[in-house]
């Protein structure tokens, strides 16, 4: 996927005709509002940041709403003390990882695999600002006083998985860095002391990686595979443009969604 | 309980000493509450809810320490970092002692059955007494498990050799 | 009469040293050591199993770190393996005192992201199971805060009403908690008959229940004593830890996600007051949270007179196939801020969620709060900052 705002309007998405109709049915032909529009606070704020910052935005989106930012890896620090002590953004809601490497299939590609888990598209895909490589950081910070926030995003050098910390900035940082240390392997800088703090002390490996497999899964099939039949007409993933005809035709379908 | 394992009591007094004994035992048992996740909310409940009520049966809850306490009550989801904790606890309890593996995740793992730092079910480390499904299981279902306890309490055999072979048969699985 | 004495016993003793051993000079300073003290995992104070390595000077503590982590299940592992109907199942469990309150930034983080709403009337149900769950762990925190200060009364007064509200709660979705009552699109079921008279009847028992836990507790002298000026917590201080919820309405900040966040649920339509306290202390926190039961007793009550009738499902595929985009929830959940940052790629589990629980935050900040505080205002701090070890530990 290029690194634009995914499609305008959530009633057509990419993956084909719509899979639900809209409930408020008013607005079928008359213009429909972009679910990703920015009110004012938030368009003045993404602004205000892209002044601050100039050349260190390397990229901004929205999504329903919210504005995200991916800023340069030198900046990222800068990018704190900015949304804090310019934008007033004093609220720190969390810092976290992601790993944008499609997971492999459990037990390997000629295994049986375990079927209940979904399915997950084996092309990379970056998400609403794109990425320089398989990891990011991810965070979001808000203002009390304003009702605005800002989601900010960084790549991770792939080598030496280093980010900047941000501990001095924002104290919360402190336990939220920790636990993307351990789940991910990011090493961050200027961070006081990166021990463990969900896993025990001995705990090899990183979980969230995608590929951390969960060996559980691996030694035996959920127990509760129950076989889902088939939509009329096709199976179930190439079912897409067919489901949609039966599926508006029964309005007992709507109950069983699982 | 040195006479009965002498053996210096004679044999028609062993029947009813032994139904007295266990019949106290059973119903003044103190329960060592290791409430981990929602079902200790469960367990609290039946503890301390005036409606589910579990001390009219002579169970109380909070134990000073482990070494006052003959009943142990696993509810909630067991990690593999608290499992050492469960396991030294449970060693300091001091014979006769029962437990109680309340939950689906105490049984079995539940939910996180797959997950990677679950202990896939207490008993796995414990000997468990009393299974109770459930997620959460109704305190009901709680004060059924305990009464199918004290029901096999009180059938238990004292005295020397007995005590050594203690019934410890199939778990009780509450349905 | 023996004539010799027995030997000394040999041990190196620095002559000097026994000067200073059995020194009892007036007017100087004796040298102590610090204890290293731990509270928990197991431990009836600490709301499950949280443990708190504290290092003391006598009754004050130096240092204080939280090691969490004992009930972590790895929630984000978990959901990558998993369906959106599964993962509702799954995330009752995060904070589970006031489990409904949990599924619902999920599900509209699904229903965003496939552009379907749910009906009014699902909506309005939504609204008020999230208010009742957030009155059935408000009154068991409102009786059980007095269980931790040393008052055994309020416990079980706390744990009696929170039974009225989960019966009501059961009676509509069948789980006392952990209800998995939402579905992408709506709910699973309608209410059943004549529910909405039971509700009035048990809001009003909780109501005069707030007023007797107004009396018994908050104005209890002993209680204030223990609370009042222990745990500040600065506002400012609070925001950068990422305190939420009404442990910063505690300390002034005026800041409630139903009234300033993106809008969700009923709330814009609803007419109700953000309750705040500018001491920060956790009489505070405390006070705050018995208005804000108060304040969800009246806006069930008006959610009860405005609530529309219709269906309560929107017309949703049978497997539910979310297409890609990410998109980012927050709600004002009974402990604070919760949030999820759902990324999905289009097939029917997500490709990441980061589940942003509020008392990971709150508890965050213990570090820094309890460098110098008592051993008792310790239990009073952890009480008054009520979170669920579900929450934090995920």
């Amino acid at each position: 996927m290029t690194d634009v705002t995914p499609t305008d309007s959530g009633e057509s998405p990419e993956t084909g005709t719509s899979t639900a109709v809209e409930e408020s049915a008013t607005d079928a032909a008359a213009e429909i509002p972009d679910p990703h529009a920015l009110d004012d606070a938030h368009a003045e704020l993404l602004a205000r940041f892209e002044d601050e910052l100039g050349a260190a935005v390397l990229d901004t989106g929205k999504a329903f709403g919210m504005p995200i930012v991916r800023v340069q890896r030198t900046e990222w620090r800068r990018a704190a003390e900015v949304c804090r002590r310019t934008l007033d953004c004093d609220f720190l809601s969390f810092i976290a990882g992601i790993d944008w490497m499609p997971a492999p299939k459990e037990g390997g590609d000629d295994a049986g695999g375990d079927t209940s888990s979904p399915v997950q598209p084996t092309e990379t895909t970056y998400g609403v600002t794109g990425s320089d490589g398989r990891f990011q950081v991810f965070a979001r910070v808000q203002s009390t006083t304003h009702n605005y926030g800002l989601t900010l995003k960084v790549d991770v050098d792939a080598d030496a998985l280093l980010v900047q910390s941000w501990v001095p900035v924002y104290p919360g940082a402190d336990w939220h860095e920790r636990e993307t240390w351990e789940m991910y392997g990011f090493v961050f800088e200027g961070h006081p002391a990166l021990r463990h703090l969900y896993l025990p002390t001995g705990f090899e490996g990183h979980p969230l990686r995608k590929d951390y497999p969960l060996l559980s899964r691996v030694v035996k099939p959920w127990p509760g595979l129950v076989d889902v039949e088939a939509m009329p007409g096709g199976d179930d993933d190439a079912a897409e443009p067919a489901a949609a005809e039966p599926a508006a035709a029964e309005p007992a379908a709507a109950e069983e969604a699982s | 309980m040195g006479l009965v394992e002498k053996g210096t009591l004679s044999k028609p007094a062993l029947k009813p000493l032994t139904w007295l004994l266990n019949y106290s035992r059973k119903y003044s048992l103190w329960m060592f509450q290791w409430g981990l996740a929602c079902c200790a909310i469960e367990m609290a409940a039946s503890m301390a809810s005036p409606r589910y009520d579990v001390m009219r049966l002579g169970v109380i809850p909070f134990p000073a320490s482990p070494r006052q306490a003959d009943l142990i009550c696993v509810s909630g989801t067991l990690t593999d970092k608290m499992a050492p904790a469960v396991k030294r606890l449970y060693d300091q309890m001091p014979d006769p002692k029962y437990v109680i593996s309340m939950g689906s995740c105490a049984n079995c793992g539940g939910p996180y059955w797959d997950s990677y730092s679950v202990t896939k079910g207490v008993d796995q480390i414990l000997p468990v007494d009393v299974y109770i499904p459930g997620c959460p299981p109704r305190p009901e279902a709680l004060i059924q498990g305990i009464v199918m306890l004290q029901e096999r309490i009180q059938n238990e055999g004292i005295g020397n050799d007995e005590l050594e072979r203690r019934w410890r048969g199939e778990p009780i699985v509450v349905d | 009469m023996s004539t010799t004495n027995p030997p000394l016993p040999e041990f190196d003793i620095d002559p000097r040293a026994f000067r200073t051993l059995a020194d009892a000079q007036m007017g100087v300073e004796l040298d102590t050591g610090d204890m290293i003290l731990n509270l928990g995992p197991q431990h009836p104070a600490t709301h499950g199993t949280l443990r708190l390595v504290v290092r003391l000077d006598g009754e004050r503590v130096i240092a204080a770190d939280p090691v969490i982590g004992y009930m972590h299940r790895g929630y984000e592992k978990l959901v990558e393996f998993r369906t959106y109907p599964q993962i509702t199942t799954l995330i009752n469990r995060i904070d589970w005192l006031s489990s409904f309150a949990n599924e619902v930034p999920f599900i509209d983080a699904a229903e965003k992201l496939m552009g379907v709403e749910a009906p009014p009337r699902a909506q309005y149900i939504r609204t008020i199971l999230t208010e009742l769950s957030r009155i059935s762990t408000f009154v068991l925190f409102l009786g059980e805060m007095g269980l931790q200060v040393g008052a055994l009364t309020p416990a079980f007064y706390g744990f009696r009403d929170r039974e009225h509200v989960v019966n009501l709660i059961e009676s509509v979705t069948g789980g006392r908690f952990h209800p998995n009552f939402n579905r992408v699109g709506g709910l699973k079921d309608d209410l059943p008959w004549g529910w909405v008279n039971e509700t009035r009847t048990v809001l009003k028992k909780i109501y005069d229940a707030c007023d007797v836990f107004e009396d018994l507790v908050a104005g209890n002298e002993i209680f204030a004593a223990r609370t009042k000026g222990v745990g500040i917590i600065p506002p400012e201080i609070g925001a950068a830890y990422g305190v939420s919820g009404s442990n910063l309405r505690a300390s002034g900040v005026d800041w409630d996600l139903r009234r300033d966040g993106a809008p969700y649920l009923v709330y814009p339509d609803l007419d109700f007051k953000v309750w705040t306290h500018p001491d920060g202390d956790s009489f505070a926190r405390y006070w705050v949270r018995l208005q804000e039961t108060r304040e969800s007793c009246r806006m069930v009550l008006q959610l009860l007179d405005a609530m529309p009738s219709g269906p309560i499902m929107a017309k949703v595929p049978r497997i539910i196939k979310v297409p890609e985009g990410e998109v980012w929830t927050e709600v004002e959940n009974p402990l604070g801020q919760m949030g999820y940052y759902v990324f999905s790629k289009g097939a029917t589990g997500p490709f990441r969620v980061k589940i942003r629980s509020a008392s990971f935050s709150n508890v965050s900040i213990l570090p820094w709060m309890l460098r110098g505080v008592f051993v008792p205002d310790v239990i009073t701090i952890l009480a008054s900052l009520y979170f669920i070890l579900g929450d934090i530990d995920r």
